[in-house]
Order: C-alpha cells, then structure tokens, then sequence
C-alpha cells in the first residue's frame, strides 16, 4: 500500500520574525488510513491541513499528496489538484446559501467539467447514504447543522477524492448532530476513504481513527496508534 | 481620572471602518466631489461675474429698462411725456429729440453706419445717467460728447477732436468736448438740445428718445407687454424702435450666457455622481463590517458614535476633494472671467470669496447627507442582529435566479456570476446606478462638450472662406488712410480683378449697415451680401438662406423681440426710407444680442442707391495654392488700396478656447470619476464574496474560473447600464440643449444638437461593460490570487 500523504521537513512561518507556526516537520499516511490530527489551539493543526489540502505553502520542505509534489505547483494546478483529490469538510460548513444542497453537492463535479447526468447520479447516491435525500432541493439555511455538515461530505466526495480533509467537523454541532457526523466518518474509513481529521475532541480522535498525531508548538508530540476503532 | 472612563466629552476616536485605508474608494470619493466642487465654482463665478458688473452699474445709473424711440411728428411732445405717468412706469426720462448722423470714415471713406444722437441738456435725469469718462458734458452747440461705446465714430475720437457729421466736404463739424457711457448704450452721442434740428438731414423724420424703467421687467416678454403699454398709448406706429436692456445684458457676454448652464450642467452631474458614490462607499463599509459593529456595540459604543465614525470616513477624503476643487475652480474661472470682469472698469477679476465658500460649504452638505443614511443604519443596527450576521446563513435572496443559471448550458463558472448579483440586490443596484449613471453622465457630458464646440464652430461661418479682399485698409476703420493713400478701392474694378484671377471659384461681396425694423427694435445691424452668399451661410435653425434681394434672415432674438417668425413681412427702415422685406429663415448667430439682419445688399438699394461691399470673401477652384493665390492678387490689386489677407484660420475668442478646453478637461474628469464609480461598487461587490469565492476556490475553482465568475457576475450590469445608459443620456443632452440655446437667447441649429455619432454611442455603451469588467478584473485578479486560507478566515 502507498501513502497518500508525505510531508518532509515541511515549515511553514507566517511572520518571519518569531518561531514557525509548524515543523520542521515530517509526516506520512497510508492509503485507507485514517489520521486524527490533534493538539492545543493555535498548535498548526489547521496550518497542516490547509498544507495537505494545497491551500497555502510551506516555506521549506516537500509535500506530496497521492505521489504528486503539491508545494511548486501553480494555482490552476493546485485547483485541478484539490477537485480531483482532495475533499474537505469544514467546522463551519462552508455551503454556497444561495444553492440548492444539491447544487452546492454537483458545484466540485461541475467544476471539474463531468456530465452533468453522471454527476447527478453519483450525488443522488451519495444523498442516499448521507440520509440527506429528501433535502436535495432546499437551501442549507433550513437545515440543522449536522444535516449541513452532511452535505459538506457529501460535497467532498462527489468527485471520488483520495483524500478526504476535515478540520473540526463536528466543532460548531452539538452533540447528537456530533455524532451523526462520527459515525459519518467512520463508515467512510471502514469503505476504504483515506481521511485526515483535525479536531481537539480526543474521544473523536479516538472512536474515529486508527492514529491519532498529536502537535505542540508546530511540531509532532506524539503519533500513536489507537486502540480498536470504537463503533 | 479613571483609565477606564477615558474623555467623556470628546468620546473615543474610534476608527470603525477602513474607508480611509481604502485606496480605490478614498480617490473615488475625493476626485468626485473634487470634480463637482471645480465645475460649481466655475459656474457660481461665472454667474455672478458675469451679472453682477452690469447689475451693478445698472442700478447705480439707473439704466434704462426700454429705450424707446418715438415718431414726434405723430405725436406731441406731451403725449410722449405722459407715457412717463403709465401705471407700469416706475420712473422715466425725456422725450429726448434725436438725430442721425453719418460721420465719414478714415480718409473721408462713407462708413454707412448712422449714429444717433440725442440733444440731452444734462447727463442725469432720473433714468440712464450718462457717466462722464473725461471731459465735461456739452453746454453749447457745436458740441458733442461721444458714447465710449459708440463703433468708433470717425477717425478722430479724442477729446478735442472734431467730427464731421456727414462725408459731404461742406459738412458742419462738432468739437468732442466730454467722452462718456450710457449702461444702456442708449446713444452715440449727446449734444444740446437746440443743436438736434441742425444735425437732421433734411426729409428724416423727427424722433425723440424716451427712457423707462418699469415695475416687472425681468425677462423678455414682461418687457414686450411694458413696450406694448407704451405703444397703445400712442398713436400706432409711433414707436418706430425699442430696445430692451436685457439685450444688453445678453451682449455684454454673450459667452456666459452659454458658459453658465454648461457648468452648472457639470456641477449638477459631478455631485450626482458624488452622492451615488459616497452613499454606496459607506453603505459598502457598514454592510461589510455589520459585525464589527455589533461587537463594538456590545462592548458599548453608542449608536451616535457609530454615526459620526462613518460620517467622518466619508467627509475626510470629501473634504479634501472640496478644498482641491475650490483651488482649481478658481484657476480654471479665470481666463473665463478676463471678459466680464474688464467690461465695466469695476472689480478685481476673481472668483467672489463667498462662492469659495458656499460651493463646497453645499457640496459637503450633500455628501454629509448621502453618508448620514448608511451611516444612521449602522447605528441604528440592533446589537444582537448584528453580531448573528456572518454565523447565520444569510437568508436566502436570489436562489431562483441560481437555480434558472444552473439550467442554462454554460460552463458553471459563468451561470455562478450570472446568478450572483440577484443574492444581494442592494449592492447590485448600486453597481447598476453606477454604471447607468456613469454612461448616462459620460454620454450626456460628451454630448454637451461637442455640442459647444458647434456652437464655437457655428459661430464663424466664414471659416471655409480662404481668402478676403478689403477694399480699404483692413479691419480697423479708425486707423489712419491706407498706405496708396485716399479712399478705397473701386468695388467693381476690385471685382473684376478678383473674377479673372486665375483659381477664383467665387467672390462673395460684404458689407454692413444699421437699419430700424418698423415697431420693432431700435438700430439694427444688417450684414449685407453680394452674390452666392450661401456658403458662408449661418447655420440655420429653420427656413432658409436668402435668395436675393427682398429676403432676409434673422436670428432666434430678433423673431423673439419683434414677435414675428419665418415667413412674415416685415418693414426696415433705412435712411428714412421704408423697405419690405420677408423673413425667410432663422439663423443662429447670438453675437450681437442676437440681433443681425442677413441679406442681399440689393435689399436695401431703394434706400441707399450707392451701396457697395467693403470687403470680398473669395473661394478657390479646387487644388489652388492659396499662398500663390493670394500672391498672383496681390500683386494684380497692387496699384490700388485693395488690401488681399489669406483667411488666418482659428482666429478664435481665446475665452472661447479656454471654454471648450475647459468642458474637455471636466468631461474627461466625469468619464474617469464615473469610471472609477464603477470600479469602486465592483470592488466592494467582490469583496462582500470573497468567502463565496474562497469557498469555491478551496472545492477546486480554478483563478481562471474564479476570473470568469467575477467577471459575468458584473456583466449583466454593465450591459444593462450602459444600454440603458446611453439613451437616456442621449434624450438627456437633446432636452437640455435646447434649453440652454433659449437661456442663451437662441434656437437649436441641427450641427448643435445632433452631435453624437453611431460610432461614438456604441464605443459609449460598450464603455458601461467595459468599466464594469476592467473594474472587475482588479478585484477579480485579487479574489483568484487570494490565499484561500485566508479568504476562507474572512468572514
Ligand atoms: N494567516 C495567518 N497569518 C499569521 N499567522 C497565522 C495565520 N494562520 C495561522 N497563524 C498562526 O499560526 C499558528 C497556528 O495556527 P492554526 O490555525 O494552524 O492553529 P490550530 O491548531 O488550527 O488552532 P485552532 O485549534 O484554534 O484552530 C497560530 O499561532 C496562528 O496564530
Ligand atoms: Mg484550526
């Protein structure tokens, strides 16, 4: 099996005076891996996600993502990169309010250029296992935020990505909605989904994946295996 | 005093916004009241200086509102007095008796010109005091004091000086004792009453001159109905002349009365322009940081403090264009005000201080106005709505224009923009205003700028003309005789020559004379041609060029004053004699008051038998050099006084060209300011999305779609503005052209006001798109350039 993710010597500083908000830092995750990236506020959590995800760029170091080298790449790359690869689930969702759920859901697919009848079907199937079916014609403003957060996934994997990144995806639900999306995240790593998560919830980390990453300052404290993955 | 209670009175400055970080904006708001406040000064300064001079020396001499010049012979003495007592009479002066007379010309030359005068015993009488220049006033017969605005009487006009009164060799003389100004230029000259029998020809009729003022005289028609009064108290057709002092007025610069509304156009346009962009800039800045409000308010901040942090955001930069503006209105009021301020000796040319002050005293008013609005909601804004913004989904305006995109087969990036503007409709109909009002303004103000250079154009006629031939020394007829020495050149054998030099396509003879229209007007100028004078025609407003002897053509102030139109008969008087005429067409030719008779010199021969041209205007065959032309005639003309000039090409009024540079330089200012409008609502529309757009980006949008999205979002806009904009800029300038023609005293002649080509209307209209999608693309360029972790943290 070969990793999806490898970071090596990664740094990334955001003010060149004081210390970097991450790294020098080294990371690699394998394919069907699920990873909890966890740690205090302000530790880089999301500064390594938004890395992986080709959002911004370190200032040292590698980083490939499905065998491609992501940090010399130009924007139109990095967009081509993050709608065919990447998936990612946001703490606020991050829904366009004025579409439909399942708009917002074919906006990746439609982006990439697909069909719009082939991506009809992948969406209908994937609001099917979501459980979000009969929303598909009603704005994100009229649903609950974990049916919202549903969407967000769904949305990230309309276009099949080998990764999928989430960063405190349950953070702004309360619990029950919290845990509809946990038990989301699992099935999707039991399938198969390659899924780095970032949240602070140790129990998340926990109950959701296999390896928990914990940072300090920017840099690896500890990376672990968890125990059995609860279900 | 307590760290934490901080100055009580003066309450913290606090600094809501970033308006005044905002690069775009801040230019936006200070180059457009900048703009309006230079045009307003402008026209406020030109106004008054251009009324104020002669408002002023009207009232100080008590001008004369009607000068009315009355057939004695029909009338007693009395009876003209008595019209002194009229209810509408306020005050009134004479009957004064009058006389014309025919001062030779330089060399003995006939100028053909009558003068009037008028046997006055004293320069003040209750109206029209006479305001001695030099010298004293005359006392006995055998003199006279001479009008400084008289056309130069005779060759020697200085004090002391004598005056012919006719070209005939046994003619009397009068010595000029006194130099002196009527307001009303009510006469060329004044002698003693006893002296007037001696100085009338014999056969003229006897007139007199009566002087009033009236208790409504403000515009033409009051006058017409006071002139119309005086008339019905005397026997018809007693008033063989009246002239109004408006058409003074008018000719004392007959350049403002143009001027004015054109700048007053572009101040009006120019603030416009700055409410639409002052209102959007700040509710632009409250909209976005609707949060950052609610969060200040939560932790205190008064709602009259939110007002007046956003008020100052929009009057800083204001203030600052204000203050430029009032700088550069009064350099640019100069070389406009040179005229007025010279004409009657007073005042120091120079823009009066209070219009410095209330211009951009009103301008900033305005702006405060359209700023309080936005700025009254930010206060107003209930602290826990305000805070909810940005973590609530926002409601969900304009889905059904997305869900209607989403059909269309276009690639998502473009039906993303296109359905984008219908969620936040507010910010789209301001961007719209901006580009309707930017093409409108753009259109309106492109129009207005050509329509005066036509009228710059419209005014010399003889432009096309290459070459003129002066019979007698040129252009100054109070020069000293020409260098062959005695008279002028014979009109014919001038002719003949002119006619069989080789390259001659045409000579077209000219003269002038002054005649009186029968219960009409008072002395009239008569441009008299001989042969095909059409091609150096006025501009005709309706009928036509004359086409021979008999016909005549007049301008919009004659038919206006005379109450006659095109088509009528009407009966000029010269030299006593009485002749028909028929008005064939109106011209436009506001020089003059307005008031210049064309027609064939043959119209008037029954009056004045021995009538010849002063000047030919030649035109050439085609291909003829018209330095060697002018050579090959110069040297056939060389043994008489002819004198040959090639036409010396944009001999234009220097105020003129300051003018039409002038409303250059606004226009390019407006279409920049109205481009920059645009620019400006476009950057604040995209910045209210760049979530959205992080959001797309972070989902896989390329920049290239991020471009495209942006760019079809203001799309739509653009082209609705600026197909909407055009028109109604259009209609806008056809509307008020006409208007400023009438202020002026004119009709519309068709070069004036259709002024706009396709050319130039479709390079308008795709101006509005354009506008919008370069003004697009900056902020587009900065969305797709954006890291989108950052964008992403906007919120
Ligand atoms: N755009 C930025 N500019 C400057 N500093 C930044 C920026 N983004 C993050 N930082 C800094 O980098 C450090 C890591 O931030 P990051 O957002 O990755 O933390 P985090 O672990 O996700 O924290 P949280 O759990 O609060 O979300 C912080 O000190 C933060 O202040
Ligand atoms: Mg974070």
């Amino acid at each position: 099996m070969g990793n999806v993710i490898e970071l090596e010597g990664v740094v990334k500083q955001y003010d060149s005076a004081g210390a970097p908000a991450l790294g020098p830092l080294s990371l690699t995750v394998a394919e069907g891996e699920a990873v909890a990236i966890t740690g205090p506020s302000g530790s880089g959590k999301s500064t390594l996600l938004n890395l992986v995800a080709g959002l911004d760029k370190p200032g040292e170091g590698r980083v490939s993502v499905g065998g491609l080298r992501i940090d010399g790449l130009g924007e139109k790359a990095l967009a081509r990169f993050r709608r065919e690869r990447i998936g990612m689930v946001f703490q606020f969702f991050n829904l366009l309010d004025d579409l439909t759920v399942v708009d917002n859901i074919l906006l990746p697919a439609q982006l990439a250029g697909s069909a719009r009848g082939r991506a009809m079907e992948r969406a209908a199937e994937l609001m099917e296992v979501l459980g979000i079916a009969k929303h598909g014609r009603a704005y994100p403003g009229r649903l609950s935020g974990g049916e919202r957060q549903r969407v967000a996934v769904a949305r990230a994997l309309i276009n099949r990505p080998a990764l999928l990144l989430a960063d405190e995806p349950t953070g702004a639900l309360d619990t029950a909605s919290g845990n509809e999306v946990r038990q989301l995240l699992v099935d999707l790593h039991r399938s198969g989904q390659t899924v780095v998560l970032v949240t602070h919830d140790l129990a998340l980390a926990e109950s959701c994946a296999e390896r928990t990453v914990q940072l300090v300052d920017g840099n690896i404290a500890v990376d672990r295996r968890n125990a059995e993955v609860v279900r | 005093m307590s760290v934490f209670r901080g100055n009580s009175t003066a309450g913290p400055r606090i600094r809501l916004g970033r308006v005044g970080r905002r690069r775009v904006q801040t230019i936006v708001m200070t180059l457009s009241v900048l703009m309006a406040v230079a045009s307003a000064v402008v026209a406020g300064a030109l106004m008054v200086s251009a009324s104020a001079p002669f408002d002023a020396a009207f009232a100080q001499q008590h001008g004369a509102q009607l000068t009315a010049q009355i057939d004695e012979s029909a009338t007693g003495a009395d009876r003209i007095a008595a019209t002194g007592h009229l209810p509408q009479v306020t005050a009134s002066s004479g009957p004064y008796q009058t006389a014309q007379i025919d001062p030779p010309g330089p060399g003995g030359l006939d100028m053909q010109q009558s003068q009037t005068v008028v046997g006055r015993s004293a320069p003040t009488g209750g109206v029209d005091d006479i305001v001695l220049r030099s010298g004293r006033w005359a006392t006995a017969p055998g003199e006279i004091v001479l009008s400084t605005d008289a056309n130069s009487v005779g060759p020697d006009t200085t004090l002391g000086g004598t005056l012919k009164i006719s070209p005939a060799a046994d003619s009397p003389t009068l010595t000029i004792v006194g130099l002196a100004s009527s307001i009303t230029d009510s006469a060329d000259g004044w002698v003693v009453p006893a002296e007037i029998t001696a100085l009338r020809a014999p056969g003229t009729p006897a007139t007199a001159q009566m002087l009033y003022r009236f208790s409504t005289a403000t515009t033409t028609a009051e006058l017409n109905a006071d002139r119309d009064a005086v008339a019905a108290a005397l026997p018809a057709g007693a008033i063989v002349g009246a002239q109004s002092y408006l058409d003074v007025k008018l000719a004392a610069d007959e350049n403002t009365a143009l001027f004015v509304p054109v700048m007053t156009a572009f101040g009006v346009l120019g603030l416009l322009m700055s409410v639409i962009i002052i209102a959007s800039v700040v509710s632009g800045a409250v909209g976005a940081q609707i949060r950052r409000i609610g969060i200040l308010k939560a932790i205190g901040l008064t709602p009259g403090q939110v007002v007046r942090a956003y008020l100052a955001q929009a009057l800083v930069p204001s203030a600052v264009g204000a203050v430029v503006g009032v700088v550069l209105g009064n350099l640019l009021a100069m070389p406009l005000m040179g005229d007025a301020g010279q004409m009657y000796g007073g005042g120091s040319p120079g823009v009066p201080w209070w219009i410095d002050l209330a211009v951009p005293g009103a301008a900033l008013g305005v702006v405060a106005l359209a700023a309080l609005v936005p700025a009254l909601r930010a206060g107003r804004l209930r602290t826990i709505e305000a805070l909810a913004v940005g973590r609530a989904p926002r409601s969900g305006r304009g889905q059904w224009a997305q869900r209607l995109a989403a059909r269309l087969p276009l690639p998502r990036a473009v039906t993303l923009g296109l359905a984008s503007p219908f969620a936040r409709p507010v910010r789209s109909a301001a961007l719209l205003a901006a580009v309707l009002f930017g093409t409108t303004a753009a259109t309106f103000a492109i129009g207005l700028t050509s329509s005066a250079s036509a009228v710059t154009t419209a005014r010399e006629p003889g432009q096309s003309i290459p070459v003129s031939v002066f019979l007698a020394s040129p252009g100054d007829p109070g020069s000293p005789a020409s260098k062959s020495g005695g008279g002028a050149a014979d009109p014919a054998k001038t002719l003949a020559v002119i006619q069989s030099q080789p390259g001659t396509a045409d000579a077209i003879g000219q003269s002038q004379g002054v005649v009186t229209v029968a219960g009409g007007t008072g002395a009239i100028r008569v441009r008299l041609y001989q042969g095909h004078s059409s091609v150096e025609a006025f501009a005709l407003i309706s009928g036509r060029w004359f086409n021979g002897p008999g016909e005549v053509v007049v301008p919009t102030h004659f038919l206006d004053t005379t109450g006659h139109k095109v088509g009528d008969s009407i009966t000029l008087v010269d030299q006593g004699v009485q002749v028909p005429a028929r008005i064939v067409g109106e011209d436009f030719d506001p020089g003059n008051a307005g008031l210049v008779i064309n027609t064939d010199m043959a119209t008037l021969a029954a009056a004045q038998p021995t009538l010849h041209p002063d000047f030919y205007d030649v035109t050439l065959k085609p291909g003829t050099s018209v330095a060697g032309y002018v050579n090959g005639l110069r040297a056939a003309l060389q043994s008489t006084s002819a004198h040959v000039d090639a036409t010396q090409a944009g001999h234009l009024n220097p105020t003129v060209v300051a003018f039409d540079a002038m409303a250059v330089l606004l226009t390019l200012m407006l279409v920049s300011v109205a481009g920059l409008g645009v620019l400006n609502s476009v950057v604040l529309d995209t910045r209210e999305r760049v979530h959205d757009l992080g959001v797309c980006k972070a989902i896989g949008m390329t920049p290239g779609q991020t471009v495209t999205q942006v760019l079809t979002s203001v799309a739509g806009a653009g082209l609705v503005g600026g197909a909407v904009g055009v028109p109604v800029g259009l209609a806008l300038h056809d509307f008020v052209i006409p208007l400023v023609m009438r202020a002026a005293g004119s009709g519309t002649p068709a070069q004036v006001q259709n002024v706009y080509g396709v050319v130039e209307l479709v390079l308008l209209a795709v101006g509005g798109v354009s506008i919008a999608v370069c003004g697009a693309l900056l902020p587009a360029g900065w969305a797709a350039k954006a890291r989108t972790a950052t964008a992403l943290r906007t919120e």
